[in-house]
């Protein structure tokens, strides 16, 4: 099948606007960086569209979807067989991840005009979006793993840019390198688990590695290292690199700080690109992680589902809208490694891994319209600060609504799409592992929690001392947000059993009631507690108490009853159980990579005396380490 | 013995050439008109480079003692190469006032050095490889000294001598170990002779220790540090970049051909070696504000990832270390060049001094970012593939737990790399370096630094090439 040569353009359009407007938007006034720019995203926006178009839904598909490679070229020739390509591969991972990134990217690029709008660095921002998506799409189109990593690394380097961006405020900075290195120390498992996985099967490509019962592990099951098999190392490795990016435990330290960076940019990296890389990644080599390597898929359920409820904790007692937000991605994102981790292969057995993509395309919409009506609440109020907003949804009614939709399609009440992906993943864990079941469960409803406690807290209760009266952003900033709400109410019909599955064959599925009642009755009850909880700070019982001090008396004892909920849930549930798990999460885990440097500068500093600039000394050593080197030949050939 | 022969030398013939034109040129120039020899000694330089490119035949000479090859062609091109970019980055300083005497010098030492490292690596017994040794070290020394009045060059020139010395010195006894153990000389007899055994063993490694100061390996390293940082910035890049290559060249031509018959024996040593290398180069790099003397530390723990190469003792191995040092010519002197142009500026040699460097000149800053990206080995930039391949080749040979460490390693390197580039783009500075604009050959030399960082990384004909010229010389 040919035809698809075009899709080469969907990467390169990006490449070349941020050559052109790294290299010439300093000739320009801003305003004309940021058109071009989203001019050129949304061509590759559209293309991307017809893409997917015509490979979905053109043409018969009884016998599954073709892998098609409508461009490749080598690059680098190692031996006969292993050489390094570069090219674009479209199956149905890769395409249906062309609509996500470009989709957000695009919506991204349309409201930066309004939200940046006067910013320092508008045309340097707007080249490294490009630059960002740019890396993103030549990372899931790759056709091979060495290919996909150097986009991988691209990928961090961008984001680095990024998350930067306000290079003179120092926690910005701070942010930007703490990502950057604890996403290379991530890779630094991904480069090893590549090269072994290479010398084992002699190919990057993964036409050859995932094609159903290969030969070419033949050898493969024989070496090991440890009593593992080599597989299994190249495979975990490999997540480990996943991990990183995706900030699974205990790697996820980065993502809550790289909230510093612009709002627009936490929507586009932090919540449906960058850190779906490594769902990707673990999709992409599914059938050799499902067949050659099973523990290491053991280890992704686990990891998945550890994250995932371990991050819904820790969101309950933030304050910072966005860094709610970014827990909430890191629960969500556990979510889909851990329906990777419980998936089988082929037909219905591979169920978790269809509703993992599923859930990353929906999550993707939803998230990003969180992160973009968060970034038009910050736009209004000038704070992050949950403390500092109540009684928006008056003064942002766009934002209101479709954040409402946003909050309800997270917290899965159906008919949003949220729900549709959600359920699948539950009823993917209740066949394969009752335990991680039982933990997405109870995720599900402290989801659903701690999103309407946001929710509640910023558009109800009672206004605050706003600097000036908030307004509703620009027309740029509500039609992305708009477009994004109508995508998440109608995501979840997509037919995606049929479409994205893991032997790209559909199969048929249904509704189940089992799990789907229980699960949304657990998000109703969430809300309703948030609902209990964070709406009652409204004006209205004090006014009310004012007035009719009589009933005020008579609701005395409810709220009594309220107290003793309060006690429970905020002193005894916040303070013994999230608020320790937020200490040790900031203190131990984060202090752990922490001290890794300051040992590491320990070390550095104990050693300067080695140094000493007098000559005699370093002929000592000299001759010293000849004769250590001397004693230990002959040590060992004798 | 025909003379027609000698064509196989030319490489050497025309350094030689170039040396002696310089100096007639020197006596010929009135004392008002002496910068005038700059741009012709650097014009005679790049010719003679690009002379070097026109393929030459292989052979030997002198029964064996000189041999010819396209891998050793290119090698010398690739060092050719370098000087000549160091060249036009030390144009801005030789014009200064106080260099004006001694401008010849400079030159002339600089090839003269070139030279011996051009018959070390064609050498084909170990006394032509002797001679080109020393023809390579002694005129460093005084390069060094260079800025005789300033203490701190003196003593790099000084230090630098006395550790070769004592380098050379053991170096010597371990050559004459191996004679003794295997009556010849010359690369060919002795490869068939060696063996494991304990004299070799001995001779072996004091001649490993001798290469290890040229490279720079922990822990014959310690020379590295104080004489970079007093010798001129045009002379440090000198020995970071050419002197190191072109001693890892040898190094691993020799491991490969010489000592291929012991190689279970020196993969255990080298593998050492390079784990200590990398690991303390970059724990010292860690604490410093010197420029230069970070760079040095760098440049140690570079030498350590080489090492890597050489443990695959085939053709991936050498191709790796050949295409690596090709890398890290065009990226550690693109690092130097802006070390170099803002010393000549502003005289700061201090990270803290570069704070604010970004806001008055961004190109300066941006190229110093590529640069250190390149030595971190971040893709897609070239520096990432050299050290790509050199972990392949470790790997292809076994050593998965040494690409572990050297893995790490490159993530500790890239957090003092960054240090730099926080410095330059973020950090506050009240009194920023001035904004300024470097002469034309320092930004030519920029500009080829740049070209050569992306092109060697994207253009695979290249690392190809040296494949099968490696290949070629190996079989």
């Amino acid at each position: 099948m040919t035809g698809y040569a075009y899709t080469i353009l969907i990467p390169m359009i990006p490449l070349v606007m941020f050559l052109v407007t790294g290299l010439l938007g300093m000739k320009w006034k801003p305003i004309v960086s940021g058109l071009l720019g989203t001019i050129g995203m949304g061509t590759s926006w559209v293309l991307s569209l017809i893409t997917a178009g015509s490979y979905f839904f053109g043409g018969h598909h009884a016998e599954g979807f073709q892998t098609i490679i409508p461009f490749e070229t080598t690059w680098l020739r190692f031996t006969e067989t292993l050489h390094i390509n570069i090219g674009v591969l479209l199956d149905p991972i890769s395409v249906m991840m062309l609509v996500v990134i470009t989709t957000i990217s695009f919506m991204v690029h349309l409201y930066s005009l309004g939200y940046m709008k006067g910013e320092k660095g508008f045309a340097r921002f707007y080249a490294f979006l490009s630059l960002f998506t740019f890396s993103m799409l030549g990372l899931v189109i790759a056709t091979n793993i060495f290919q996909m990593y150097i986009f991988w690394e691209l990928v961090g380097v961008s984001s680095f840019l990024l998350i930067g961006f306000y290079y003179t405020k120092p926690s910005a900075v701070a942010a930007s390198k703490k990502a950057f290195i604890v996403t290379r120390f991530a890779d630094l498992g991904f480069l090893i688990g590549i090269l072994i996985l290479s010398f084992v099967t002699g190919t990057f490509d993964f036409g050859k590695l995932t094609e159903p019962g290969t030969a070419i592990f033949g050898s493969a099951a024989s070496m090991s290292f440890m009593g593992i098999s080599a597989l299994t190392w190249a495979m975990t490795l490999i997540f480990i690199g996943g991990a990183g990016k995706s900030a699974m435990f205990p790697l996820h330290i980065w993502l809550p700080d790289a909230m510093e960076g612009p709002t627009p940019v936490s929507a586009l990296i932090h919540a449906a690109t960058m850190v779906v890389a490594g769902v990707f990644l673990v999709a992409r080599m599914f059938p050799v992680i499902h067949f050659q390597a099973p523990d290491a898929q053991e280890i992704i359920g686990y990891v998945g589902g550890f994250t995932s409820l371990f991050a819904a904790v820790i969101a309950i007692t933030q304050y910072d809208i966005k860094r709610v937000l970014a827990f909430s991605t890191l629960s969500q994102l556990g979510y889909m490694m851990l329906a990777l981790g419980v998936s089988g292969y082929g037909g219905e057995e591979g169920l978790g891994y269809m509703a993992s993509m599923f859930h990353l395309f929906t999550h993707a919409m939803f998230k990003a319209l969180l992160f973009l009506g968060a970034g038009s609440i910050i736009h209004a109020v000038h704070s992050n600060y949950m403390y500092d907003m109540g009684g928006l949804r008056k003064y942002l009614p766009i934002t209101h609504i479709t954040f409402l939709i946003a909050c309800l399609t997270i917290a899965g009440v159906p008919p949003l799409s949220g729900f549709f992906s959600k359920d699948e993943i539950l009823v993917a864990a209740l066949h394969h592992n009752k335990l991680l079941f039982a933990v997405e469960f109870l995720v599900a409803g402290l989801t659903a929690f701690y999103m309407f406690r946001l929710y509640f807290s910023v558009f109800w209760g009672k206004d605050r001392h706003y600097h000036h009266t908030p307004h509703e952003s620009p027309l740029t900033m509500s039609i992305p947000l708009m477009f994004l709400a109508v995508a998440s109410v109608f995501a979840g019909f997509l037919p995606f059993h049929h479409l994205v599955t893991s032997d790209k064959m559909g199969f048929d599925t249904e509704m189940h009631m089992a799990v789907a009642a229980p699960s949304v009755l657990i998000g109703l009850f969430g809300i309703a507690m948030a609902w209990i909880l964070y709406k009652k700070e409204s004006a209205v019982p004090e006014k009310l108490a004012q007035r009719w001090g009589i009933l005020y008396t008579a609701t005395y004892n409810k709220f009594y009853f309220d107290e003793i909920y309060l006690f429970v849930t905020k002193k005894i549930i916040f303070n013994y159980i999230s608020r320790p798990i937020a200490w040790f999460d900031r203190h131990i885990i984060d202090g752990f990579m922490v001290g890794i440097g300051l040992v590491t500068e320990k070390i550095a500093y104990q050693i300067k005396g080695m140094q000493s600039g007098q000559l005699q000394h370093y002929a000592f050593m000299f001759v010293a380490g000849t004769l250590a080197l001397a004693l230990s030949l002959v040590y060992f050939l004798m | 013995m025909d003379l027609g022969q000698f064509i196989l030398m030319r490489q050497e013939l025309l350094l030689t050439l170039a040396a002696v034109v310089v100096l007639i040129a020197e006596i010929a120039t009135s004392e008002k008109n002496k910068a005038r020899l700059v741009p012709f000694s650097i014009g005679l330089f790049a010719l003679v480079t690009i002379i070097g490119f026109i393929p030459g035949q292989e052979g030997t000479l002198f029964g064996g003692s000189y041999q010819s090859s396209p891998l050793t062609m290119f090698m010398k091109n690739i060092l050719n190469m370098a000087v000549l970019i160091i060249f036009l980055q030390a144009e801005g300083w030789l014009r200064k006032e106080e260099n004006l005497d001694k401008i010849s010098e400079y030159f002339i030492l600089t090839i003269a050095t070139l030279i011996g490292m051009n018959f070390m690596i064609s050498a084909g017994d170990f006394l032509i490889f002797y001679i080109g040794l020393e023809t390579a070290t002694i005129p460093i020394a005084g390069l060094a000294a260079f800025d005789k009045y300033k203490s701190q060059s003196a003593e790099a020139g000084i230090k630098l001598i006395l550790s070769s010395a004592l380098s050379s010195g053991i170096l010597l006894f371990g050559l004459s170990l191996l004679y003794g153990a295997t009556g010849s000389i010359y690369f060919a007899d002795i490869a068939g002779k060696v063996a494991p055994n304990a004299l070799i063993a001995l001779g072996f490694i004091f001649f490993v220790s001798g290469m290890g100061f040229k490279i720079s390996l922990v822990p014959f390293h310690f020379w590295t540090a104080d004489v970079y940082e007093g010798a001129p910035i045009g002379v440090t890049s000198y020995l970071s970049v050419v002197s190191k290559g072109a001693a890892a060249f040898i190094f691993t031509i020799i491991l490969f051909t010489v000592f291929k018959n012991i190689v279970d024996m020196w993969q255990p040593l080298i593998y050492t070696l390079a784990v200590f290398t990398m690991t303390l180069a970059n724990l010292f790099a860690l604490r410093q504000d010197n420029i230069k003397r970070f760079l040095a530390f760098s440049s140690i723990a570079q030498a350590g990832f080489i090492l890597l190469g050489v443990l695959n003792a085939g053709e991936l191995g050498m191709t790796s270390v050949v295409y690596f040092v090709l890398v890290y010519v065009f990226t550690n002197l693109g690092a130097f060049g802006v070390v170099a142009a803002v010393h000549n500026a502003s005289g700061v040699e201090t990270i803290s001094g570069y704070n604010g460097l970004y806001k008055t000149n961004p190109k300066l800053s941006l190229l110093m970012t590529l640069s250190l990206f390149s030595l971190a080995g971040i893709p897609p930039v070239a520096g990432f593939f050299g050290k790509f391949f050199l972990f392949t080749a470790a790997a292809g040979a076994g050593y998965y737990i040494l690409v572990l460490i050297a893995v790490l390693n490159a993530t500790i390197s890239l957090y003092y790399y960054l240090r730099v580039v926080k410095a330059m783009f973020i950090d506050q500075n009240e009194q920023p370096i001035p904004t300024f604009r470097s002469s034309n050959a320092m930004r030519l030399a920029l500009v080829m630094c740049v070209a050569g960082v992306f092109i060697i990384g994207f253009a695979s004909g290249i690392f190809e090439y040296i494949r099968t010229i490696s290949q070629l010389f190996l079989n």
